[in-house]
């Protein structure tokens, strides 16, 4: 049977369809290329011009050779995740480790602590004035097979002859004092933020620090966020412009947040050294809220200054090292938690640095000086992020950057006119996730997330900031490497901390003598009065 | 099946369109370099959203997923928009668009990540498009137009 033309012209009916579909297909694809290959001309044309490559984060030495033997002084909720960051999980740290992964299985916190490579140290011993903590700390090390040993009395663990260096994670008005004792004792410290509690003993623990050979590191663990060595680059090639103003913040609106910790329910006088917790504070009789919440009160916390304006000053001072503001102003009062505290829990604080430069677009002379604003709610948790505004284009800092061109910029102008940038979008962002998905659990832990400093990246890994803080410090005592807070940065921090703390509580404008290296216009009696002399 | 009417043509119609739809999928995946199924997968929900997951994130089974389903749609689409092996492309499109709808079923409840280009539930352009195969398979004369005839008269000889 032969097919005639019908069924012929049947059988290839659809024939023409498939032609179309090539031609229309072909256009589609050749559209669709042109304007890729343009979006890549636009891409490649900005890369050029910023010059901005993702930094790689510094390399530390070997942690070969015997085992560093690490004490830990304060082993409260800090000081155990310092000492996990050791590579030390105590077992109820793993054991809410291991709920969280379980509750949520993108929670990967478990899995990267053991995926950690090992600091090569011993946990000798632990200090803390509450025996049930004692007992916990000494857990962290026995699970390990270790004969860690307890103390209520820091001054007897720094007699410990096997312990080489000392993690000190008590409240803020025992830094110090601690600090300085364990230098003094041949031991190398890091100490937590705010490095100190009072301007006296700030410039006391500088001196010690500087007179003695011993390795030293403030534990500002966001200096090992992957993001902030690019945005480093990006602020040194001068992509943003003449920086002006710089806004950072903290937003919280939890229990946890706001300090109001759990108090233990095995928390008194015969299970708690009360005296060694006062220490220099004030003389008064067991109070348990005093004891559990510390950073409600001026005499062993610094509020908002030192616990959260330290962390956001020091994201900016380790990209800028813009140093000591020549002047700060600070307001707030308490309005959301009216429980008795003492510490503001709205803070507005302005650091003005007149003669801050770091390069302009514009004509030679026409910009200089910056001012940094911190701003901080404990009464609500909307996100406002840390910007860089220069000139030429915003930065938005965290664990993520963004720049956002500016409709005005000097330099970008040409790029800005021919189309090149947009500036509906951002010119360039950088995000060293590697598109892996990230849980965190709680507000405050998100608040920490969103600014890189609870974990960062390696090679789009997930990886604790503390454990890599800590492990730079752990180089720097094995084989001579640098730390990245040591205590110029500790000092400057400090320092800023402080004189937001006298700026809102004297309301007056505090101001800085940089060459001769003290505040200008408070007197010694307003220090004492503040109980920061 | 001589006589050719407006239902034979209705149906080869819908036969060539949606052919034309899926080959056009295929070929702008196998056009991007860098297309994969990952993110879609992820982004499942419903009652089968741990089994596409699970081919997400496990890399060497995705790889073979992804060249699965491109070679699936363009051959499925050429075969429909030219009436070749149409039934049996007919099934294979059937069974490739159910994993589709079942990864991204639009219930009450769904939040999807790229959202379509209206508004749905329960019923979407996939499912509608898996039941017009269904009655291209069950009408007869939906494979009347198309190479297919031409085949089949070279057996019949």
């Amino acid at each position: 049977m032969s097919i005639n033309r019908r069924e012929a012209l049947l059988g290839l009916a659809t024939v023409p369809v498939a032609g179309a579909f090539v031609i229309t297909a072909n256009a589609k694809h050749g559209r669709d290329a042109a304007l890729q290959q343009e979006a890549l001309r636009k891409k490649t044309a900005i890369l050029a011009e910023i010059d901005v490559v993702a930094s790689p984060p510094p390399s530390v030495g070997p942690m070969t050779g015997d085992p560093l033997r690490v004490g830990v002084i304060g082993f409260g909720g800090r000081g155990e995740w310092l000492t996990a960051g050791l590579g030390f999980g105590s077992k109820p740290w793993l054991e809410m480790m291991k709920t969280r992964a379980e509750e949520n299985p993108n929670n990967t916190q478990l899995q990267d602590h053991l995926n950690q490579d090992d600091q090569n140290v011993e946990l000798t011993a632990v200090c803390d004035v509450f025996s049930v903590r004692r007992e916990i700390g000494k857990s962290a090390g026995t699970i390990k097979g270790l004969n860690t040993r307890v103390y209520s009395d820091y001054r007897d663990l720094l007699d410990d002859p096997n312990v080489d260096a000392v993690v000190i994670a008590t409240p803020d008005h025992l830094h110090a004092p601690q600090a300085m004792d364990a230098i003094n004792a041949g031991k190398h410290v890091y100490v937590e933020k705010c490095m100190t509690h009072k301007l006296g003993e700030t410039y006391a623990l500088y001196d010690t620090v500087r007179a003695s050979d011993r390795v030293f590191q403030v534990g500002h663990q966001h200096r090992q966020t992957q993001s902030f060595f690019t945005a480093r680059e990006i602020i040194h090639k001068n992509v943003l412009g003449h920086i002006a103003l710089i806004t950072t913040n903290t937003n919280r609106n939890d229990d946890n947040g706001a300090w109001q910790y759990h108090i233990h329910p095995d928390g008194n006088p015969e299970t708690i050294d009360w005296d060694a917790f006062l220490g220099p504070a004030p003389k008064i009789p067991f109070n348990a809220e005093h004891f559990f919440r510390w950073r409600k009160w001026w005499e062993y916390g610094t509020g908002l200054t030192g616990d959260l304006l330290t962390h956001d000053y020091d994201r900016i001072n380790c990209l800028l090292d813009m140093g000591i503001p020549k002047y700060c102003t600070a307001s707030g009062g308490i309005y959301t938690h009216r429980d008795g505290r003492t510490v503001p829990d709205v803070l507005q604080v302005n650091m003005e640095y007149p003669d801050f430069t770091m390069g302009s677009s514009q004509d030679p002379g026409k910009e200089k000086g910056m001012t940094f604003v911190y701003s901080a709610t404990l009464g609500n948790q909307y996100h406002r992020g840390s910007l860089l505004m220069g000139h030429d284009a915003t930065m938005e800092l965290g664990n993520q950057l963004a720049i956002q061109p500016e409709h005005n910029s000097t330099r970008y102008r040409d790029m800005i006119d021919d189309g090149t940038i947009d500036l509906d979008v951002p010119m360039y962002a950088y995000d060293p996730s590697g598109g892996g998905i990230d849980a965190v659990t709680g507000a405050t832990a998100k608040y920490f997330a969103q600014k890189g400093l609870m974990y960062t990246y390696r090679e789009g890994k997930r990886v604790d900031s503390t454990y890599l803080h800590l492990r730079e410090w752990l180089s720097a005592i094995r084989n001579g490497t640098p730390v990245s807070c040591g205590i110029e940065q500790g000092f400057q921090e400090a320092i800023a901390a402080h004189m937001s703390c006298i700026a809102v509580r004297l309301g007056k404008r505090v101001e800085w003598h940089e060459a001769e290296r003290r505040l200008v216009n408070v007197s010694d009696d307003e220090l004492a009065q503040l109980g920061m002399a | 099946m001589n006589n050719i009417n407006m239902q034979t043509w209705g149906l080869t119609i819908l036969r060539v369109l949606i052919g034309w739809h899926l080959l056009f999928e295929g070929v702008v995946k196998l056009w991007n370099d860098d297309w994969t199924a990952g993110p879609y997968l992820l982004s499942s929900e419903g009652w089968f959203a741990g089994l596409f997951q699970a081919m997400a994130v496990n890399e060497s089974l995705l790889a073979v997923v992804d060249v699965v389903n491109i070679w699936a749609l363009i051959l499925i689409g050429a075969a429909l928009m030219l009436g070749v092996a149409s039934r049996i492309a007919l099934m294979a499109g059937i069974v490739l668009l159910s994993f589709y709808f079942l990864s991204h079923p639009p219930l009450i409840g769904s939040q999807y990540l790229a959202p379509g280009m209206g508004s749905y539930v329960f019923v979407n352009q996939t499912l509608i498009e898996i039941v017009a195969m269904f009655v291209l398979l069950a009408v007869p004369g939906s494979d009347a137009i198309g190479l297919d005839r031409l085949i089949s008269k070279k057996a019949e000889s």
